[in-house]
C-alpha cells in the first residue's frame, strides 16, 4: 500500500526544519532540541526559541539497514545514527560518504544537503539533511 | 561589457563529489584501448545527490567566504543540463536550503555547459544596476554519459557557486569585463524525454566549442584593449584536456598558464560547472593583482569570456572554506557495476 | 473499584494464517474465549479491540463495530485500541478499567494482527509508525535499526558480547517447541542465530520476532458476575497499569532502560502487595533479543547490565529462579503485534490455572509485560490465582 499517502503540502511544511536543520532552545533551562518544540521536555517551559542547529556532532550508536522501508528501497545498506550535536541536541540521521565498516561509535559527523527519497516516479523529491566524516577539521572561522 | 558600476565576487565555492572512476575501468567494459581514454579519471555523484544537492553545498560555501548573512541575497539563479526536474525550479530549493529571503529572483537556467557562466552574466546585471545587493550564480550538473559513448568517458558531476556584490574591499576579485558570443550550431542537445544526449563528433571541435570560445575571448580583449600578456591565468571550458590546451595555443596562451585551472583530467566534464570551478581553482591560489581571463562554452551553442582582476581579500578569505584542492583530494573509486547503480543506468522496471 | 477476574481465553495458532482474515482470526479468538470462560456472547457488554496496522495494512479501520458485527453481537460498547506493539495490553488494561470502574460486569477483550498480506518492505514502513514519522521514519530507520542502535549502546556500556544476548532467542525457541500456538515449533543453536542473515546490524533475523498473523482474546468480569455464574478457582488481575516513555530514543536520557517499563511496574508491584520475588512466571515482550535483556533489569530481576546471566545462567528455565517466556515469547511463539500482548495475558492465566503446555509448576503469580515501540508505551498485568 501506498500509506502514508505522499504528500507534498506535508514535506513543504516541514522543510524549513529538514533544509536548515532548525531546533528550539528552551528560554528557561536552556536545553536544545530538534525538531522544534512547542513545549519543553525538561522543564515544561512554553517559551522556546527558534534557533539553527550547530553542524557538527558526533556518533552515539548506528545500526546498518539492510531491509528498508519501501520509501528506501533500492538505498541499502545505508547507515542510520544517533547523533549528539554541539549543544546538546540529538537526532537520528543518515551517515553518507562512508563505508558501513568505517563507521564508529564517537565518530564526529558533519551535516549535508541531500535527496532524501522521492514520492515514487512520478512524484516530488524530498531533500533533508543527512551527515558525513568532516571535510576539513574544525576551523574558528 | 562592462558595468556600469563595478562588480567584485564576495564569495565563491566548489562542490565535487567523493566517488570517482578511472577512464581505464570505463574502457576495460567496452573493450576501448587505453591509449584511446582521454582523461585519467571523473567525478561520480552518490545515490542521493543531485545537481540540486551540489549546488546548494557549492552555494553554502561561497556564502560563507563571502561572511554574509544569507537573508542579504536578492538574487539566485542555477544553470544546469541535469536539473532534478523538467518542470519545477531547482533554485527555489537552493534559495531556500540556504537561507535567501522569499524576495530573491530564483530562476534555472540552460546552455549546456555555458549556464552557469550565464547565470554568473546575469548576477553582473542585476548588481551593477542596483536592483539587488548580492546574488548569488551557480553551475551545477550531474551529466550522464551514454554508456560505450566517447563522452561517457568524461561526463561528470561537481558545482560551483559565485556570490557577487558591488566591487569592495570584502570583494576577492572584481569582474573587469564579460563579452558573450551566441549563434545557432547544433553540436550537441538532447530532445525532451531522452535519457542521453546526443553529439556530432567532429562537428563539435572547430564550428563549435573553438568558434565560440575564441570569438568571444577575442571580443573581450578587443574590447578591453588587453593581450594575453595581460593575463596571468586562462581558464577554458574543459571538456576533456586537448580542447582548452589547444584553445590556449590558438588564442596565444601558454600552457602554464592554464595549468592552474584546468581539472578536466582528474575530475572530469562538469558541464555547466567547469569553467567556474577552473575559476575557484586559481582563485584557491592566485595573487591579488593578478588577472584572470575565464571563457566557457556552451553547446548550442556559445560562449561567455570574463576578464577578473584579484583582489586583496583573497588573501584572508580563501580559507573560510574548503579549497578545490580539499574536494580533489577527497576521493574513493567506484567499479563500473557501481557506477552503473549510481547513475541508474541499471534498468529496474 | 471493582476486583477484575479473569473467566477464560483463548487464541489462534501464530505463524502465516495465509487462509485466515482479520475478521476471521478475530472471531475464532473470541469463541475460544468465550466457550472457556463458559458464557454465552450475549453476555459481553463492551469489546475492546487491540491492534496497531489495521488502517494501513488492510484498510481498515472501526474495528470495534466490525468485530462486533461479526461476533452477532452489535450493540455492545466496542473500540479499537492502539499502543503501537502494545495495542493488546493497552487493551487489557482498558477492559480491566471497564470492570474496575463498576460500569461494566462482562468484557470481551482481544487483540488481532494480520500482517502477512504485505510484503516486507511494507511491513518495515508500516511498523515505523510506532515511532516519529517526521523525524526518525524520515531518516530510513527501520524499526529493527531503532533496536539495533540500542544493542550496539548497551553492548558497549555494559562490555556484554552479541552471543550472550542472542541466548534469549535460543530461550524462547526451546518453550515455544512444545507450544501447539506457537509459530516456531523447533528449537534452535546458538550457532544458528549467529549466522543468520543481519538485518540491521548488529541484530540478526534470528534475533528478531517473526511476522504473524494471530488473535487472543480473554474474558474479563467482575465479582459479582462471576458469583452469578458459579465460576470457581478464578484468576485474577491483580494489578494493571501502564506508562509512556517519549516516542523517539533521541529524546531519551538512558538508551539502557525503559522509563516506562519501570514506572508502569513499580506502580503495579504496589497495587498488587508484591515485590520481584513473588512473581512465579513471566512474559516479557522480546521483540528483539537485547529488549528481552533490558526488560528483565527493568521488571527487577537483573541489575543493570546483567540481564543476559539469567538467560546463560538458567535462572528463566521453567524450573529457574524466574521461568521467563514459557510461551516462546515473541521470538519463537510469534508476534502479531497488537494481538501479542493478550497472548502473552493468556499464557499468565493458562499457568495460574494449571493448564499451561509449559507449566511451571505451583505458579501462584504471574506477570506480562506488553511494550510499544522501543518503549513508548507499557502495559503491565500482575495475576493472581485465587484460592
Amino acid at each position: 500500500m501506498g500509506v502514508p499517502v505522499p504528500s507534498p503540502p506535508r514535506y513543504w511544511r516541514e522543510r524549513r526544519v529538514k533544509y536548515r536543520l532548525l531546533g528550539s532552545v528552551c528560554k528557561s533551562c536552556g536545553r536544545a532540541y530538534y525538531p522544534p518544540r512547542l513545549v519543553c521536555p525538561e522543564c515544561g517551559s512554553t517559551e522556546l526559541a527558534e534557533v539553527k542547529l550547530p553542524e557538527r556532532g558526533r556518533v552515539l550508536s548506528f545500526t546498518v539497514i539492510r531491509t528498508p522501508p519501501r520509501d528506501f528501497l533500492g538505498q541499502e545498506p545505508y547507515v542510520v545514527a544517533l547523533i549528539e550535536l554541539e549543544n546538546g541536541a540529538r537526532l537520528l540521521g543518515q551517515v553518507v560518504d562512508v563505508e558501513p565498516e568505517e563507521v564508529e561509535v564517537g565518530m564526529e559527523v558533519e551535516s549535508v544537503f541531500r535527496k532524501c527519497r522521492e514520492q515514487g516516479e512520478e512524484g516530488i523529491i524530498e531533500y533533508g539533511i543527512k551527515w558525513r566524516p568532516p571535510l576539513l577539521p574544525k576551523s574558528d572561522a | 561589457m562592462r558595468p556600469s558600476r563595478e562588480v567584485g565576487i564576495l564569495g565563491y565555492g566548489v562542490y565535487i563529489p567523493l566517488y570517482r572512476i578511472r577512464g581505464e575501468d570505463i574502457a576495460k567494459v567496452w573493450r576501448r584501448a587505453k591509449e584511446r581514454v582521454p582523461i585519467q579519471e571523473k567525478s561520480v555523484p552518490g545515490p542521493d545527490e543531485d545537481s540540486l544537492t551540489l549546488a546548494v553545498e557549492a552555494s553554502k560555501n561561497a556564502i560563507k567566504r563571502a561572511r554574509i548573512d544569507p537573508s542579504l541575497i536578492g538574487a539566485v539563479y542555477v544553470g544546469s543540463e541535469s536539473p532534478p526536474y523538467a518542470v519545477k525550479p531547482a533554485a527555489a530549493v537552493v534559495a531556500e536550503a540556504v537561507g535567501a529571503p522569499p524576495s530573491v529572483i530564483a530562476v534555472d537556467l540552460e546552455f549546456a555547459c555555458r549556464a552557469g557562466t550565464t547565470a554568473m552574466q546575469s548576477i553582473v546585471g542585476l548588481v551593477a544596476s542596483g536592483m539587488i545587493e548580492c546574488g548569488l550564480a551557480v553551475g551545477t550538473d550531474t551529466a550522464q554519459g551514454r554508456p560505450s559513448d566517447e563522452l561517457e568517458y568524461t561526463a561528470s558531476a561537481g558545482a560551483a557557486a559565485f556570490l557577487l556584490s558591488p566591487k569592495s574591499p570584502e570583494t576577492v576579485a572584481y569582474i573587469e569585463g564579460a563579452y558573450s558570443y551566441v549563434t545557432d550550431t547544433p553540436d550537441f542537445w538532447r530532445r525532451d524525454g531522452a535519457y542521453y544526449p546526443s553529439h556530432t563528433f567532429r562537428f563539435t571541435g572547430r564550428p563549435a566549442y573553438f568558434h565560440h570560445t575564441y570569438r568571444a575571448a577575442i571580443g573581450l580583449m578587443e574590447e578591453l584593449g588587453l593581450r594575453p600578456s595581460d593575463f596571468d591565468y586562462a581558464v577554458f571550458h574543459q571538456p576533456n584536456v586537448k580542447f582548452p590546451l589547444e584553445a590556449g595555443r590558438m588564442l596565444g596562451f601558454p600552457p602554464e598558464k592554464l595549468k592552474a585551472g584546468l581539472l578536466s583530467g582528474v575530475i572530469g566534464n562538469t558541464y555547466a560547472a567547469a569553467t567556474l570551478i577552473g575559476l575557484a581553482a586559481v582563485l584557491d591560489v592566485a595573487k591579488p593583482g593578478q588577472r584572470i581571463l575565464a571563457v566557457s562554452f556552451g553547446s548550442g551553442a556559445g560562449s561567455d569570456a570574463f576578464s577578473i582582476v584579484v583582489q586583496d581579500a583573497i588573501e584572508r578569505k580563501r580559507r573560510l572554506a574548503p579549497l578545490v584542492v580539499d574536494y580533489l583530494g577527497r576521493k574513493r573509486y567506484v567499479d563500473y557495476a557501481t557506477y552503473a547503480r549510481y547513475r541508474k543506468k541499471l534498468r529496474m522496471k | 473499584m471493582e476486583r477484575v477476574f479473569v473467566l477464560g481465553g483463548g487464541a489462534t495458532k501464530v505463524g502465516e494464517e495465509w487462509e485466515k482474515s482479520l475478521r476471521q482470526l478475530f472471531v475464532e479468538a473470541a469463541l475460544k474465549a468465550v466457550g472457556d470462560a463458559g458464557i454465552s456472547l450475549r453476555d459481553v457488554e463492551a469489546l475492546y479491540v487491540g491492534n496497531m496496522s489495521s488502517g494501513v495494512l488492510q484498510g481498515q479501520e472501526h474495528l470495534g463495530s466490525l468485530m462486533a458485527t461479526w461476533l452477532g453481537i452489535p450493540g455492545v460498547a466496542a473500540c479499537k485500541v492502539e499502543g503501537a506493539c502494545a495495542s493488546g495490553g493497552v487493551a487489557v488494561h482498558q477492559a480491566y478499567l471497564a470492570v474496575a470502574s463498576g460500569m461494566y460486569d462482562c468484557v470481551l477483550v482481544g487483540g488481532v494482527e494480520k500482517m502477512t498480506d504485505a510484503v516486507v518492505y511494507d511491513l518495515t514502513t508500516a511498523l515505523m509508525m510506532a515511532d516519529d514519522y517526521e523525524y526518525a521514519a524520515s531518516t530510513g530507520a527501520s524499526f529493527v535499526g531503532l533496536n539495533a542502535l540500542v544493542y550496539r549502546y548497551y553492548m558497549k556500556k555494559f562490555g556484554v558480547r552479541q552471543e550472550d544476548i542472542a541466548m534469549f532467542a535460543v530461550h524462547d525457541h526451546k518453550y515455544a517447541a512444545r507450544n501447539p500456538l506457537a509459530q516456531f515449533q523447533f528449537e534452535v543453536t546458538l550457532e544458528r542465530v549467529m549466522k543468520s542473515p543481519l538485518i540491521a546490524d548488529p541484530i540478526r533475523l534470528f534475533e528478531c520476532a517473526p511476522v504473524s498473523d494471530g488473535a487472543a482474546a480473554l474474558v474479563l468480569c467482575s465479582e459479582r458476575f462471576a458469583a452469578r455464574i458459579g465460576a470457581s478457582e478464578l484468576v485474577e488481575i491483580a494489578a494493571s497499569t501502564m506508562a509512556t516513555d517519549t516516542l523517539s530514543l533521541s529524546d531519551r536520557a538512558d538508551l539502557t532502560t525503559l522509563r516506562a517499563t519501570r514506572l508502569a511496574v513499580e506502580r503495579a508491584y504496589k497495587m498488587a502487595r508484591i515485590e520481584p520475588s513473588d512473581v512465579d512466571v513471566l512474559e516479557v515482550h522480546d521483540a528483539f533479543t537485547i529488549l528481552g535483556v533490558i526488560h528483565l533489569e527493568d521488571l527487577g530481576f537483573a541489575k543493570k547490565g546483567e540481564g543476559w546471566r539469567l538467560v546463560v545462567e538458567g535462572e528463566v528455565e521453567r524450573d529457574g529462579r524466574i521461568p521467563t517466556n514459557m510461551s516462546g515469547g515473541l521470538k519463537a511463539r510469534g508476534h502479531p503485534v497488537g494481538a501479542t500482548g493478550v497472548y502473552q495475558v493468556f499464557e499468565i492465566y493458562q499457568q495460574l490455572k494449571g493448564i499451561a503446555p509449559n507449566q511451571v509448576s505451583d505458579a501462584e503469580v504471574g506477570l506480562a509485560q506488553s511494550v510499544g515501540g522501543v518503549g513508548g508505551t507499557v502495559s503491565i498485568s500482575i495475576l493472581k490465582r485465587v484460592r
